[in-house]
């Protein structure tokens, strides 16, 4: 008997429970009208960013695209008359890409990027391929002061040998000769 | 002249019984999704139309467009016939059921339900048993596990509550002394029976959400277990066909519940249908709720239910109401 009253009371809880939720506001984001505010290092939509100065940073290595698990980045290398190297054509495959981030790690110029844009349907899977122009950008993106070839040891516009950020002058090797 | 009259009328009431009918199962659709969204804190349905009204038209539509798909071993005639059974049982429970007392038209008297079959209670309960055969052989026909096994525990389950749905009726057919929907509309003139009935009514209430295969007794369906039981293996109309018997069930049990237990279409100031309205959304509206609020049953405990609680109080019950009439 007493058991019984209990199930009657458990009952009377849950339907009490689900009543009260009726008069709750839901908590539903609904989503084209109210837009969350995505955390910093969301990962969606890639760009290729440009130095202070205006330069494009991607000098080409591969190393994005070597580590890309997806094989969704492709490029050609090539290099200016003074010595900068940069991607001829850049081609992300944005059908393909699952959004991982390796490229940005693996990135040594900080030159790709993730941003959190991802409202990138298309009815078309052909026009999910973007080309260099549609990647680039005319901001540094997440690191806004760097600027490679002012630390790397490359003679560039931006110095000669030994004129670069925390570089030595070059040794001149005969003088260390026995 | 008169023949003709009667049949021209005969064919007006049944359509606006059959119009009414299908677009409040439609919206029967929205209200619970509505309802059981609201239950559990979500908005539901809000993107077609204004607070999603026009979601049931745009469901019709795709299901009306999607392929019709019969699996390659089932067997074809029974597997395109068993919805039909299951809509066209449930809608013609509906022709006993009155949803006014008289209308007089040009001096001629029009009764406001469609027959009034002195065996009334009898026949709904005859369509509700050839419903468990659209079921059943859906289930079968399909050839597939999942579905044969819905449709098996449906028969079983379907069977089983067929008993106590009956047996707590009695009483009611005793207070009443008719089968007539009509005559025991008439009957409540003073008062709704669900004052001296109230365990007829709980028993009536939970027999008829296992009629209609609703949440806590969904086994036939167990979308988590079967994968959605007996009508696993249904694509477009054929689904929605299934779909349209249930609703139109819950309409049905419905507006049963009002005319045994609630008086029918009678109420104050409203006009009656409005009253049977009101009275078959509240019966939904508390099935939504049950739903939104107790998981399904074990298959034992589902047939322990059924045989050893429901079955024998509804005995008790026809035995006490029995006594108290001879006194």
């Amino acid at each position: 008997m007493s058991s019984g009253l209990e199930a009657v009371k458990a009952l009377a809880a849950g339907f009490a429970t689900t009543f009260k939720h009726l008069f709750r506001k839901p908590i539903t984001e609904e989503y084209p009208e109210y837009r969350r505010q995505l955390p910093e290092r969301a990962r969606a939509r890639i760009i290729l960013t440009r130095d202070p100065d205006g330069g494009e940073r991607c000098v080409a290595c591969y190393l994005c695209s070597a580590v890309c698990p997806v094989s969704c980045i492709s490029m050609q290398s090539a290099e200016r008359e003074d010595g900068r190297r940069h991607a001829s054509w850049f081609r992300i495959n944005f059908a393909r890409c699952i959004y991982c981030g390796f490229c940005e790690e693996a990135c040594p110029t900080s030159a790709i990027q993730l941003t959190s844009m991802f409202e990138t349907c298309e009815r078309k899977i052909l026009s999910l391929v973007y080309e260099k122009e549609d990647l680039l950008v005319d901001h540094g993106g997440k690191d806004k002061e760097y600027n490679f070839y002012k630390y790397t040891g490359v003679a560039t516009q931006e110095g000669g040998k030994g004129e670069h950020i925390k570089e030595a002058k070059p040794v001149n090797v005969k003088s260390n000769l026995p | 002249m008169e023949w003709l009259i009667g049949i021209i009328i005969l064919i007006f009431k049944l359509g606006l019984v059959m119009v009414c009918l299908l677009l409040l199962a439609a919206y029967l659709v929205w209200i619970e999704r509505k309802f059981l969204a609201r239950l559990q804190i979500r908005y539901g349905p809000n993107r077609a139309g204004k607070f999603g009204l026009l979601q049931p038209i745009a469901d019709t539509i795709k299901m009306m467009t999607k392929e019709d798909t019969v699996p390659e071993t089932a067997d074809r005639i029974i597997f395109m016939l068993a919805p039909a059974v299951v809509a066209t049982s449930a809608l013609l429970m509906f022709a006993v059921v009155p949803f006014g007392s008289q209308l007089t038209l040009w001096g001629k008297k029009i009764p406001l339900v469609i027959t009034d079959l002195n065996i009334g209670l009898l026949f709904v309960f005859a369509l509700s048993a050839l419903g468990v055969y659209g079921v059943a052989l859906g289930g079968w026909a399909s050839n597939s596990k999942y579905s044969l096994l819905g449709g098996i525990r449906g028969a079983a389950q379907m069977i089983s509550y067929e008993l106590s749905l009956g047996l707590s009726l009695v009483p009611i057919v005793m207070l009443a002394g008719s089968l007539s929907l009509v005559d025991i509309v008439q009957a409540q003139e003073k008062y709704p029976f669900i004052f001296v009935q109230p365990v007829a009514f709980a028993i009536f209430i939970i027999s008829a959400m296992a009629e209609s295969k609703r949440i806590p007794f969904d086994l036939p369906e167990a979308e988590n277990e079967l994968g959605s039981g007996y009508h696993t293996e249904y694509s477009g109309m054929r689904f929605g066909l299934f779909f349209l018997g249930e609703y139109v069930h819950m309409q049905v049990l419905g507006a049963l519940v009002a005319v045994l237990f609630l008086g029918g279409w009678r109420g104050p100031v409203l006009p009656p249908f409005v009253w049977l309205f009101i009275k078959i959304v509240l019966v939904a509206l508390i099935m939504i709720w049950i739903r939104g609020t107790l998981p399904r049953l074990r298959y034992d405990q589902l047939m322990a239910l059924g045989w050893k609680v429901l079955i024998p109080a509804a005995l008790l019950n026809i035995m006490v109401t029995g006594a108290v009439l001879l006194l």
